[in-house]
């Protein structure tokens, strides 16, 4: 794979038309522009591969949907481009946790 | 072309493994030694640490010791422990496998077992290379597949090209497991309208249930913090990529640890115990997963991984199929097949499906995988309970009987 071509293809992907987030295919640095739903967007933060951009603004209580299903709720809101991860979604399942989740308990 | 050493009760392996199998954790410095010593890609430790007597880890034994895959066994008892090792040693022995059991408190300790267990194992090689050796079809394969390590790239590149290759395995009579209902919470729904009854559907619906209320006991869903770095912020979200690895055929059962697949067709394991909560997590590590899809008569393993899991296993070979191209480029050596090129537009999902595919029948050809060559023989197992699966969850065999 060469970078000309690597730069060539969209740095993210809808998976499915009842989305209202994107998947990053390649890193987004703070300053590209992005081409979403007609406009272009500065983006104000870097995203890695593997995450996910907002489609239209985003709400909170909104439905996050990705493969066409829904994957939680948004807790904050989110503007078109910006990053939609654990800072301003959760789940409506099981909550998620990070690597701090027991390191208050062992301080006690 | 797939051969396979046949077994007495019709099944084929397409290894011939040599266990060494240690039945409290007392016994297994001595059982890894004989393993290490003997020093033998075939000869394969496997265990069970606990004292205490679990009905679930006597039966996975018996499936993991009477695998297709296994041609012998060395039993290996501290002496006191609560495994009931004349058991497993009748269940090995009736099916015409050669079995030995070293008790450490009867053989004069830690160095006099190891010697014995040395020229244990190198009689159980010769005994299990004379098995008889036949041409193998696709329709006796049982191929299994978990991920592990998933980040926000596998549920679009590794996980729906492993689900390509179910969908040919099956359409050719091979059985395949996808498990970890954990993993497939708020995937209920669209399981259960692809069972191939709607009583099925209704069991599926329910073990999903329970693994939803099993995990919010836990306090922790199957969800690790890498999972977040990888891009994937949810329990769900992750179940919908880890569900595109079942691919699109109908759901043909839902079967438990332990129970072998009766015919082709594609199964859902469930992993999370019945019952109250009693001893922890449903399965502490991916491994434990492996092992229990082995116990299910698993010759292979597609293991797929994001953030780059290096694992193998014992008894079966894991395949791994990595889901993302920066990590295929930094772990390269560990993975089997790069699903990365997807994401780069290097690869369509049935071009990978089909190299996958061709991998399976490489594995069953005699080939080895990554993990295999570099002597991976992960293996855990751990107390759990379980009821027997009911009457709704393998309808075709209702039907057939």
């Amino acid at each position: 794979m060469t970078e000309s071509k690597t730069a060539d293809i969209s740095p993210f992907i809808l998976l499915h038309a009842d989305d209202n987030v994107l998947l990053c295919r390649r890193p987004v640095r703070t300053g590209d522009i992005l081409a979403i739903e007609g406009s272009e967007i500065v983006a104000r933060e870097g995203v890695d591969v593997g995450h996910k951009l907002a489609r239209y603004n985003l709400q909170p209580g909104d439905t996050v949907r990705k493969y066409g299903a829904p994957i939680g709720a948004m807790t904050r809101a989110a503007s078109v481009g910006a990053h939609v991860h654990l800072h301003n979604m959760k789940s409506n399942y099981i909550a998620s946790h990070t690597r701090q989740a027991v390191s208050d308990e062992v301080k006690k | 072309m797939m051969w396979g050493f046949r077994r007495s009760d019709g099944r084929k392996g397409i290894r011939n493994v040599v266990a060494v199998v240690y039945l409290v954790e007392c016994a297994h410095h001595v059982a890894r030694r004989i393993v290490d010593r003997s020093d033998d890609m075939d000869v394969h430790l496997i265990g069970f640490p606990g004292c205490y007597p679990n009905a679930y880890a006597l039966r996975m034994m018996k499936a993991l010791c009477t695998h297709p895959n296994v041609g012998g066994v060395l039993i290996v008892s501290l002496g006191c422990e609560g495994f009931n090792r004349e058991e497993l040693r009748t269940a090995v022995s009736s099916t015409g496998r050669p079995v030995e059991t070293l008790v450490i408190q009867e053989n004069g300790g830690t160095a006099s077992t190891i010697a014995q267990g040395l020229t244990s194992v190198a009689r159980l090689k010769a005994l299990a290379s004379m098995t008889p050796v036949a041409p193998l079809r696709l329709d006796e394969l049982v191929v299994a597949t978990v991920c592990g390590g998933s980040d926000g790239t596998s549920g679009i590149t590794a996980n729906p090209a492993v689900g390509r290759c179910f969908d040919r395995l099956v359409e050719a009579g091979a059985a395949c497991i996808f498990e970890e209902t954990g993993e497939l919470i708020g995937c209920e729904q669209i399981m259960a309208d692809r069972a191939v009854t709607s009583a099925l559907g209704e069991e599926i619906k329910a073990c999903v249930a329970k693994a939803e209320r099993y995990y919010t006991v836990m306090g922790f869903g199957s969800f690790a913090p890498g999972n977040a770095e990888g891009g994937l912020t949810t329990q769900e979200e992750k179940s919908m990529g880890a569900y595109s690895k079942s691919g699109a055929s109908p759901i043909t059962g839902l079967i438990k640890p332990g129970d072998v697949p009766p015919s082709g067709g594609l199964y859902l394991l469930d992993v999370v115990p019945d019952g109250e909560p009693r001893f922890g997590f449903p399965n502490i590590s991916d491994n434990a997963e492996v092992v229990e899809l082995i116990a299910c008569g698993a010759h292979v393993t597609l293991f797929t991984t994001g953030r780059g899991s290096v694992v193998g296993s014992a008894i079966s070979p894991v395949l791994k199929i990595c889901a993302n191209p920066d990590t295929y480029r930094r772990l390269s050596e560990d993975m089997d097949v790069n699903a990365g090129r997807i994401l780069d537009g290097g690869a369509t999902l049935d071009e990978v499906g089909a190299e996958i595919f061709d991998a399976v029948v490489g594995l069953a050809s005699g080939e080895r995988s990554q993990s295999e060559a570099m002597r991976h023989q992960e293996f855990i197992l751990t107390y759990k309970s379980f009821e027997p699966i009911g009457p709704a969850c393998l309808p075709r065999r209702v039907q057939n009987a």
